[in-house]
């Protein structure tokens, strides 16, 4: 009765109309989204598939049966069928698929992590400030930005991840280079429309520096559709990094990459179909995740997008 | 004032305009070329791969590398080296392969028309499903229809391509076997027409050859399906975005109010005015297909510019490897063009704006 009561009054004071704080406005406007959000199935249903992939990564020791690198019993753990004992069968070297693809879980976040911290700042400082000086420095860099936005994605990554050697880290920072432009695209189009309302110009008018201005009110205007933009992307990172390291670029032998998995068990597909099938089911759960996940976030925080 | 002569007058005032637009476009397409060629040619400087080693080989006296280092330019300074591999660049030479001794864009010649009949048909497949599908999905926004097309969209968003070849591989040739398996023909039937334009279902057809034709239309059959699901997954997207625009507009009340029979209103009124941003979109789609046949290209042994790219990747042949990334950056800039300039002949109102 005392906790139901005190449920109650908590959300009346997140959706109270004369909030009493910044703290509590702020803190009620995320409720309000979160309680419209809660109402997008599809995007519930990507919400826990990225909450799964989280806990799967952080508790993969505890659920992964075997280890993922070590073997088993090459004369008689050999690419045996999925079964109560191995859940997905075992690979040519006799690993538990099972375990080498929850242990999977952990680069895959890792890779995706990376990208958006690596990437998204680069996008929305040369957006914002390309937006709001505008004249020669958008021109300029404006200009770096399409050149980059005019190769296809994945060929630049390619040619990045042969300049640099094959490997994730590697991967990740080829991946990041080629994903900042849309998002420099997106924050530019924002500060444009931002740079010339009238609380920019008031503060203008109190002395603040364009370092302020950019940084502690135009960021965070454009923050919220670049993140947008940036959950949309996550498949398209997740996708990329697959192929590379399909292409044995990316992750190499002995981690547990999906992409590579898939590539190891291409030559047995016919004969053994689970050990390039099980890593596939991974990799297209997890970016059917984020791809409802950012589905969802845009209908509720971006109306104007398309419905 | 008679209306032909005010229809003169915003003619011969287009005209400087259109050539204004012209040279702005020109002015574009330099700048972002030569952008594609810094970047290629930094990545081909930070490489770690020592590029005087790849050609003398590691066996080579101190002497002979010296001379080959010299030869290569790379004992001059930075700008005066880029300014050579633009001047090369210009003319087409991208330099030798390590791997086949022939000049890049030889190779490139020979492997491109293999990646054009891949895409084409790809792109072929998914605007003739991909719109219809999408008028579909619009016309019945939120039933079932809409539902499915959605997800079977997200779908092909989610999948990593080269793992649906595989399966696809495993189904329909190994178990099935309704397709033919990797590869472009088969064997025997390579010497059976000689290929004129390299783009084999042309050249088979041209020659009456229809064996090798339908041996070429089950290699193809796979490939070509699987990359037009994916652009069909997009095209019927922006389809749908496109009409449910179009069918709120007032002009498709006012077609109603007259009494226009629905599928007119649908297919001929609402379909018109979409049709010139989905040109766009189609452009947009087959420009990517280039880039999305890397995967392809590799899981079914097609012997396009994906796979001659990748493969130079796994030999460290940097030359191919930059020569092939500068051209299909330079395809995709001038595919995006296309598409810009479409959109300005087929729209009239940006035509006017111009």
């Amino acid at each position: 009765m005392s906790i139901d009561a005190s449920r109650r009054s908590l959300s009346e004071w997140l959706q109270s109309e004369q909030p009493a704080s910044r703290r509590q406005a702020r803190l009620g406007q995320a409720w309000r989204t979160w309680l419209l959000f809660t109402g997008n199935r599809l995007g519930m249903i990507g919400l826990a598939i990225v909450v799964l992939l989280v806990l799967v990564a952080i508790f993969a020791n505890v659920i992964a049966p075997y280890d993922p690198v070590l073997g088993g019993d090459l004369r008689t753990e050999r690419l045996l069928p999925p079964s109560l004992d191995h859940l997905m069968g075992t690979d040519d070297l006799a690993r538990d698929i099972f375990s080498r693809v929850i242990h999977g879980a952990r680069l895959t976040l890792m890779v995706v992590a990376l990208v958006a911290i690596i990437a998204t700042p680069i996008g929305l400082l040369v957006g914002t400030v390309s937006g709001y000086f505008g004249g020669w420095v958008d021109t300029v860099l404006m200009r770096i930005t399409d050149i980059f936005l005019a190769f296809p994605r994945l060929i630049l990554a390619l040619a990045f991840v042969a300049a640099l050697g094959p490997g994730i880290e590697n991967a990740i920072i080829a991946i990041a280079i080629t994903s900042w432009p849309p998002y420099a695209r997106l924050a530019r189009a924002e500060t444009l429309t931002i740079r010339n309302a009238e609380h920019i110009d008031a503060i203008r008018l109190q002395g603040a520096s364009s370092g302020r201005i950019i940084w502690g009110h135009v960021v965070p205007l454009c923050l919220s559709s670049v993140i947008i933009r940036v959950t949309l992307d996550m498949a398209g990172i997740i996708l990329t990094a697959a192929g590379l390291g399909f292409l044995g670029l990316g992750a190499q032998p002995p981690q547990p990459e999906w992409g590579a998995m898939i590539a190891g068990g291409r030559r047995f597909i016919i004969d053994y179909w689970w050990v390039a099938t099980m890593p596939g089911i991974a990799i297209f759960t997890v970016s059917l995740g984020f791809n409802l996940l950012g589905d969802g976030l845009r209908d509720v925080l971006d109306p104007k997008a398309e419905k | 004032m008679s209306a032909t002569s005010a229809f003169a007058e915003g003619r011969s005032r287009a005209l400087p305009a259109f050539l204004g637009k012209a040279v702005r476009l020109l002015a574009t397409i330099a700048v972002t070329i030569f952008g594609l060629l810094v970047v290629t040619f930094l990545i081909g400087r930070v490489v770690p791969v020592d590029p005087v080693l790849a050609v003398v080989g590691d066996r080579a006296s101190q002497s002979t590398y010296d001379k080959a280092f010299v030869e290569l330019g790379l004992d001059r300074p930075l700008y005066v080296q880029f300014g050579l591999y633009v001047e090369k660049a210009v003319t087409g030479d991208f330099g030798e392969s390590l791997l086949t001794k022939k000049p890049i864009i030889n190779d490139i010649a020979r492997a491109f028309p293999a990646t054009l009949e891949l895409a084409t048909v790809a792109i072929l497949i998914g605007t003739l499903f991909g719109i219809p599908v999408g008028v579909w999905a619009a016309v019945r926004q939120g039933k079932l229809v809409d539902q499915v097309v959605r997800i079977v969209g997200l779908m092909g968003y989610s999948a990593p391509i080269f793992w649906l070849g595989l399966l696809g591989l495993l189904v329909f040739y190994a178990k099935w076997g309704i397709v033919a398996g990797p590869g472009r023909i088969d064997i025997s039937y390579e010497y059976a027409f000689t290929p004129t334009t390299g783009l084999f279902l042309l050249d088979t057809a041209m020659q009456g050859q229809w064996g090798a034709f339908r041996n070429v239309v089950s290699h193809i059959a796979l490939p070509a399906s699987l990359l037009g699901y994916f652009s069909m997954a997009y095209i019927a997207r922006m389809t749908r975005s496109f009409m449910l625009n179009e069918l709120a507009q007032e002009y498709i009340v006012t077609a109603r109010v007259k009494g226009v029979a629905e599928w007119r209103i649908i297919w001929v009124h609402a379909l018109r005015n979409a049709a010139v941003p989905l040109v766009t979109v189609v452009t947009l789609s087959y420009a990517s297909l280039l880039e999305g046949s890397v995967l392809t290209e590799t899981v079914f042994a097609w012997p396009g510019l994906g796979q001659y790219l990748t493969n130079s990747l796994q030999n460290a042949d940097m030359n191919a490897v930059l020569g092939g990334t500068l051209l299909i950056g330079i395809i995709f800039v001038g595919l995006n063009l296309l598409s810009d300039f479409l959109y300005t002949v087929l729209d009239p109102r940006v035509r006017r704006r111009a």
